[in-house]
């Protein structure tokens, strides 16, 4: 049985196509995915996105910071300001990946993660043996209590500066990857950050479960449309964004993965992970790979032959944007980016060059 | 679901029109297109080809997945709605009407004995 988020009634009412999504019953389109697509990249759409958990870390200072330091492949100490937020990569002591998440950086003795919706339970459990292992004093609250609805497009800030009164007030000077909150007479305790993952501007709001139904339709009312789960799959493909448990998982380092740049081996900050992926060379890199023939669409698991070896799709699409197929695939390291490669689609051998992600940022397209 | 009394229907979503000139015209039904989602690409049979029935003889692609259109009856491939190819969206827009094949049937009578509007509606329904 899925677990349903607290907006499920209004998906099912709008006639939303439902689908299990990591244990929840979510909605993959409302119509045309497609559409939703066109709405986030030229206008602004939303999405629920209450199945993933927001967990609150407390405690006295330097508590909460000293674990996260731990914790994190990505270095927490680069959180300065109050409000700032980082990407990062949970790591196992063997290097493998656990999740991905966003940290932000409240105050000293407030910092939240966001983590994925199915593993949520094992992140919590990981969490908890960390804190009785090395912080005891620090406390981890998962927020059940919460919804969570991602505003996104070129016109999400006015939409939303029209749809929540005060928003423009706390959320106008956010810079990207910063999070401000808001006592919405509307809506309740507010928590904005300007995040997301479509590669377009826009807002990640938490809210009070009991307010989501009208944040939801408030929204909706100024024009913002409701987006799917397939939307939201072409929108970070196209932006060069991994999935969790697609793109990467237990069984494979960052380092080979793409998410290099969030692996802070530079400095003398020990943390779960390092000694494993500091002791190997990735074998494998994550590239991107754009179709130039015809005849079918890149899905996971095509098999790509190189020069060099073979690889394999991780994710695969059709690109709205760009009207072709793309694909994240894991490939041999010595596969340079600009060269030609082979994917295996339903039998035949389609030609596709590789190319460095992402593939579309803010409506433009980065790749021809 | 628009499920039209002029055809007819198999399990795995194709609906087989009866012509005048003995042919019958293949398309996919509106529950097929509404469970794949908007449609990017499809191959479609060359005229001339034999096909036994239940074969793979055409792929409809959608954003989200893959999938084969199977031969309802055997037969000959005697056209193919080549305009999809450059609008597979169409499909979409009116399965009822957008076309992908035309086929010879070998037994003349087999189309007839495969499921009515009323059997499939029913069928969808419990589905």
């Amino acid at each position: 049985m899925s677990k349903a988020t607290v907006l499920n009634r209004l998906h099912r009412e709008a006639g939303a196509r439902m689908v299990d999504f990591g244990g929840w019953d979510m909605p993959v389109s409302y119509g045309s995915q497609i559409d939703e697509h066109h709405a986030v990249r030229r206008d602004a759409g939303m999405f629920d996105v209450s199945h993933m958990r927001a967990v609150d870390l407390r405690g006295g200072p330097p508590a909460p910071r000293d674990l996260l330091r731990y914790a994190l492949a990505n270095n927490v100490d680069k959180l300065k300001a109050p409000g700032k937020a980082l990407y990062s990569c949970l790591l196992r002591g063997d290097g493998g990946v656990l999740d991905d998440l966003i940290v932000y950086f409240m105050r000293e003795d407030w910092f939240r993660l966001v983590v994925n919706a199915a593993t949520t339970d094992k992140d919590l459990a990981w969490l908890s043996a960390l804190v009785h292992e090395r912080a005891s004093q620090v406390t981890l609250e998962p927020r059940d209590d919460l919804a969570m609805i991602a505003v996104q497009g070129p016109q999400a800030r006015a939409k939303v500066w029209a749809a929540i009164a005060g928003s423009e007030a706390v959320a106008a000077a956010l810079a990207p990857f910063t999070a401000a909150t808001l006592s919405s007479p509307q809506f309740g305790e507010l928590f904005i950050a300007r995040t997301g993952y479509t590669g377009e501007d826009g807002f990640e709001i938490t809210v009070p479960g009991a307010h989501a139904e009208a944040l939801w339709t408030a929204l909706r009312d100024h024009g913002v449309a409701p987006c799917g789960l397939g939307a939201r799959d072409t929108l970070r493909l196209e932006a060069g964004m991994n999935l969790y448990g697609q793109d990467m998982d237990e069984s494979v380092s960052p380092l080979e993965s793409g998410l290099a740049w969030t692996v802070d081996l530079a400095s003398s900050r020990d943390f779960s992970g390092k000694e494993a992926l500091a002791a190997t060379k990735p074998a494998r890199r994550l590239a991107g790979l754009l179709l130039c023939d015809e005849g079918g669409v890149l899905r996971a698991h095509q098999r790509v032959h190189t020069d060099s070896g073979d690889g394999e799709v991780t994710s695969g699409t059709w690109a709205p944007t760009l009207a072709r197929s793309i694909a994240l695939a894991r490939v041999p390291a010595a596969v340079a980016d600009g060269a030609m490669v082979e994917v295996e689609v339903r039998g035949k051998r389609l030609v596709a060059r590789v190319v460095k992600p992402p593939f579309v940022r803010h409506g433009v397209a980065l790749v021809s | 679901m628009n499920v039209p009394n002029d055809r007819r229907y198999v399990d795995s979503h194709e609906w087989i029109k009866p012509e005048p000139d003995g042919t019958v015209t293949v398309g996919i039904t509106e529950h097929a297109q509404a469970a794949l989602g908007d449609l990017v690409y499809v191959e479609l049979p060359k005229a001339g080809r034999k096909v036994a029935l239940n074969e793979a003889c055409a792929v409809v692609e959608s954003v989200k997945a893959a999938s084969d259109v199977y031969a309802p009856v055997a037969g000959e491939i005697v056209a193919s709605n080549d305009a999809l190819t450059a609008k597979p969206e169409a499909v979409n827009e009116d399965a009822n009407a957008a076309w992908l094949f035309r086929m010879r049937p070998d037994d003349a009578g087999a189309v007839g004995r495969l499921l009515d509007a009323a059997a499939y509606s029913k069928l969808i329904a419990e589905a």
